[in-house]
């Protein structure tokens, strides 16, 4: 939706951020319009509309606004603006760069460029004179932090075009014209490097969408070796408060496999959101050597601004994700946390007295979200180049209750499910996700446990599969040790246990603090699990109980001090043998 | 400020209820505040030329003809240094006798802070008690509730945490505190001779509850006047947000909101954030650092007050009773400080973050070992070592009178360790354990 001409209005009431407007002419839903209070302009989205009163929610604070202020529709939705120079900014949830606001404390109604419009970018021409063309085809490049930005035709625009020329390469400001394309009727239309998409409207400028079949490495071993996600897969960390689901997300998202990482810290912490400004720019990309924040935009809503921007703040995410998608890149899209984002639907909802769904949510919740995790995936460009969008959410559950609205909205949407147990949390066993619970649909596609193979190896499916029964099994035995007694059950039963716990201990549990432990490429971690299977084979001679957890915590010992080696280092061999020879001296 | 010379006087109330009245008014700002009757009222409504005010001493007794005026501003607090040493009530009068602080104006309830601009929390705040340094260290800028049973001795440890930590400034909030505690704050704070670093924003239960809800934000427009002016490190106590977000309750009942999960507005997780997450470490060098207290019912973190704090706050303490040792302990399974990351290892001994884990598994295994005495089995010998240790490692450190340094805490932590077991049984990173292992 566009409009020339602008409509106005006049306020017309006020409760807390949801103010009634009187409007003189036509207005949408979701229309964007800004209140005028002395010499503030206060941005608000329309969500409601009836007769000649319009609903809007304001992203600000409404303290002193009066009724009668005037009121400005904008003839459009929430836009971002796309082009070079995202990359390494810290938006707010309406794509501010919270970095050129001057002061300590934010200023109501003050909203600054998202680009930088001075800086030149060394432009490389991609497409020629005479080329067909069509939303989302590249028309050339520029480098921004070493990541090829392709500068493409507006997604806006619906209809095929001719190239009539793009300029040489060199040097250009976001704002100079890079390209002229004729339409239909031969008219020009120059075209910039920058272009606006609404956040509320999916990008679908793709051919076609297959289902995801490549494994996403994210060096975190209970994900990669048990539940792996693949590239354009979905996946969500639900978790009681204190479980580590923040501690996991930023291990994912500093070590994942991706070009591109999106953060929307969506209504949590600030301390947070300042961890990742102090952190990111310090830490090396393992895979190209580069700072992470290079590679990193963050959207920081905490949960101190207004509630209305926080619901922007993941669409706006996801609006620059899919457009860094449409360039070929592989992106990896953190939310922290959807239930936040969910709360400010509940909150809006209230406001407009609808009759409440479960828990107060609204009863279009699950919807929402089903079409919001719809918007991640692999696809396949026109010109046959991919792109991904891998798309991991928190959930915050109620009382760390698993059957409450968010959770069970999202368990519909999302393929990976990596539930954190608050037991495993309260013993200090991060990451804490619950290995049987916990599931990846994705072990189910043919298509990835053949990429499975190609990535790792014959027979790794297996070994994954047998290590899961080992914890199964070794969790029933360790109920019937805890029903029985520790001397009424066989020895097998402590054999059984204990070979789960070594699993556990050496495979699930992984220090995200150290600096080694914390990132396991997907090579150790087949080796690991080799070595750890090959143990959990063997049989061993004990002649009392008591000796079975003795053992068992010093082959424990060993395998974890391998884990804070160097891989393949003398010292990791060091450890590597004295396990071999302690193993020697027990199996029969 | 607007003058306040000519204001225009309304008599004549269109509706009550319990908590509002509704009147027809021109030019009214929302938020403003008004005195209705005398009593204090904020702007909650703008439909039209339609007000509605929420009186905050409820509104008994208010007649239609009631006289209303509007201050045109938003409540405020006037902020100087003369605040030091001094009780003051939830609007910021007086409330010990002595006179009206003068001073700057300051709106409450101030913009939020750019992320940005903060800086990474990153000073140890000593307190002595172990099962705080120890376990769940607190760093300057940080907000960490207490989730304690209403017969546990939270307020008492609070006030010794607040007065042990090296704060420039102190600032209490008390919401709903009994006059008991009240004057035991009072006394505390008088004893200790740190008086005048020390301000008070209380509301009793002899208040009316409503009133409660604009203490927060008194006692943090105070720390930010401390912290962002002065550069100074402020510590926060907020006691009890439990009867706060009652407050809120109330207000959003009576307004006929939809109620959320325990009766509680659908908004709660934003209004307790708005208030918690003041807490921050400015680059110029002053902090606001939030201790606050959630009482819970039954110990059950599931309602809707706790989870939501829980989900806001870097962490929580808990206490509980150990009845083998007959003291009040910080439970180490339940509390969590979020931030300890920050400085365990880095402001105190390199040893620390493995210290702790290490105490806190075998304390576990003490607790399975219970279970399994509790259900009439054999305990190994390892489980036998276990229960001892727990027993040391409860009385010697997790005990709330401890006072010793973290350095203390931590050769206690290796003498209980080598006492009770071996190294793989420990399972410290090898270089820690030859350095510190006591043969």
């Amino acid at each position: 939706m566009e409009r020339k001409n602008k409509t106005t209005g006049k306020v017309a009431g006020i409760v807390a951020n949801l103010v009634t407007v009187k409007v003189d002419g036509p207005v949408a839903q979701n229309e964007i319009c800004f209140i005028y209070h002395n010499d503030e302009r206060l941005m608000a989205e329309v969500i409601k509309v009836i007769g000649v009163n319009a609903y809007v929610q304001v992203f600000e604070s409404t303290r002193g606004v009066r009724v009668g202020s005037n009121v400005e529709f904008e003839g459009h939705m929430l836009e971002v603006t796309l082009g070079p120079g995202i990359l390494s900014r810290n938006y707010d949830g309406l794509q501010n760069d919270l970095d050129k606001m001057d002061g300590v404390f934010l200023t109501r109604g003050e909203y600054t460029d998202p680009l930088n419009r001075e800086v030149k970018w060394k432009f490389k021409p991609l497409a020629k004179a005479g080329e067909t063309v069509s939303a989302g085809s590249w028309l050339g490049e520029v480098v921004e932090n070493s990541i090829p930005h392709r500068i493409m035709v507006p997604f806006k625009m619906e209809k095929r075009y001719e190239v009539k020329s793009v300029v040489d390469e060199g040097e250009y400001t976001v704002d100079e014209t890079i390209a002229v394309v004729l339409d239909e009727d031969g008219k020009e239309i120059p075209l910039t490097m920058v272009q606006k998409w609404p956040v509320k409207m999916p990008v679908k400028v793709y051919k076609h969408k297959p289902r995801p079949f490549k494994l996403l490495e994210t060096g975190v071993r209970c994900i990669d070796t048990l539940n792996p996600i693949t590239e354009g897969g979905t996946g969500f960390i639900p978790g009681p408060f204190g479980t580590g689901k923040t501690v996991l997300q930023h291990a994912i998202s500093k070590q994942a496999e991706a070009d591109i990482v999106i953060i929307a810290a969506c209504g949590e912490r600030a301390n947070e959101v300042v961890e990742i400004f102090t952190e990111f720019p310090e830490l090396d990309d393992p895979r190209t050597g580069r700072k992470l924040i290079e590679r990193t935009t963050i959207i920081a809503n905490t949960s101190n601004m207004p509630v209305a921007a926080r619901e922007a703040s993941v669409y706006t995410a996801m609006t620059l994700a899919e457009y860094y998608r449409t360039m070929g890149l592989k992106v990896l899209l953190m939310a922290d946390s959807t239930s936040r984002w969910a709360q400010a639907l509940r909150e809006m909802s209230n406001r407009l007295e609808e009759l409440p769904g479960p828990d107060a949510f609204p009863m279009d919740l699950s919807a929402v979200i089903s079409n919001f995790y719809a918007r991640a995936g692999f696809v396949y460009l026109p010109n046959g180049e991919t792109g991904s969008i891998t798309f991991i959410g928190t959930v915050s559950p109620a009382g760390g209750n698993l059957k409450e609205p968010v959770t069970e909205s999202t368990r519909k949407a999302a393929r990976c499910f990596y539930g954190l147990s608050q037991a495993r949390a309260d013993s200090k066993r991060y990451p804490a996700i619950d290995p049987i619970d916990s599931y990846s649909k994705y072990l189910e596609y043919p298509e990835v446990q053949e990429n499975l193979v190609d990535v790792v190896g014959e027979g790794w499916l297996s070994d994954v599969i047998k290590a899961k029964d080992i914890l199964l099994r070794g969790k029933e035995a360790m109920e019937q040790i805890n029903i029985l007694g520790d001397d009424s059950v066989p020895m097998s039963f402590h054999d059984r246990f204990w070979k789960s716990e070594l699993i556990d201990f050496v495979i699930l549990q992984q220090d995200a603090f150290d600096s080694i432990d914390a990132s396991t490429p997907l090579k150790r971690q087949k080796y690991m699990l080799a070595k750890v299977l090959e143990v959990a084979d063997s049989e061993f001679e004990f002649a009392h109980f008591e000796e079975v957890s003795g053992f068992f915590k010093e082959v424990i010992n060993f395998f974890k001090q391998m884990n804070y080696s160097e891989y393949e280092s003398d010292e990791f061999k060091k450890h590597e043998k004295s396990l071999e020879e302690l193993l020697k001296e027990r199996r029969n | 400020m607007e003058s306040q010379a000519f204001q225009k006087i309304y008599t004549k109330l269109n509706n009550i209820t319990k908590a509002t009245v509704t009147l027809n008014a021109a030019d009214v700002g929302y938020d403003e505040i008004a005195t209705v009757h005398g009593r204090m009222a904020q702007v909650v409504k703008l439909m039209g030329d339609e007000v509605t005010l929420q009186v905050f001493s409820g509104t008994e007794g208010i007649p239609t003809n009631a006289e209303v005026t509007f201050m045109g501003r938003p409540p405020q607090l006037k902020v100087s240094d003369d605040l030091g040493g001094r009780f003051f009530n939830a609007y910021g009068d007086p409330i010990d006798g002595g006179p009206h602080v003068e001073g700057e104006v300051r709106d409450i309830g101030s913009p939020s802070v750019n992320p940005v601009r903060r800086k990474q929390p990153s000073q140890l705040i000593a307190t002595g008690i172990a099962g705080i340094d120890l376990n769940n260290s607190l760093v300057s800028g940080q907000k960490i509730p207490f989730f304690a049973d209403p017969d546990q001795p939270y307020n008492q440890v609070m006030a010794s945490v607040a007065l042990r930590a090296k704060a420039d400034k102190i600032i209490l909030g008390g919401m709903g505190l009994t006059n008991d505690d009240y004057l035991f704050f009072k006394n505390i704070f008088e004893n200790a001779g740190a008086l005048d670093r020390i301000v008070s924003f209380v509301n009793t239960t002899d208040d009316p509850p409503v009133e409660r809800l604009l203490v927060p934000d008194m006692a943090l427009t105070a720390a930010e006047y401390f912290a962002v002016d002065k550069n100074e490190s402020v510590l926060v106590l907020l006691t009890d947000m439990t009867l706060f977000a009652d407050a809120l309750s109330i207000v959003s009942n009576r307004m006929d909101q939809i109620p959320s999960k325990d009766s509680m507005p659908g908004s709660l997780y934003s209004d307790l954030a708005r208030i918690y997450e003041k807490a921050v470490q400015f680059p110029s060098g002053g902090s606001i650092t939030i201790i606050a207290v959630t009482t819970l019912s039954g110990g059950d973190i599931t309602h809707a007050i706790p989870d939501n704090t829980g989900y806001i706050t870097e962490g929580q303490l808990f206490l509980r009773r150990d009845t083998d040792i007959g003291k009040v302990i910080v439970d180490p399974f339940r509390s969590l400080s979020r931030l300890k990351q920050l400085v365990i290892g880095k402001q105190t001994r390199e040893d620390h973050p493995q210290v702790m884990n290490a105490a806190i598994r075998l304390y576990a295994d003490a607790a399975n070992a219970r279970t399994k005495l509790e259900n009439g089995f054999d305990l190994t010998d390892y489980d036998e070592r276990t229960l001892e240790f727990a027993k040391s490692y409860s009385d010697k450190l997790l005990a709330i009178d401890v006072n010793v340094d973290t350095d203390t805490m931590l050769n206690i932590s290796w003498e209980l360790f080598s006492k009770h077991f071996n190294k793989a049984e420990v399972g410290i990173k090898g270089e820690f354990t030859e350095k510190y292992w006591q043969k």
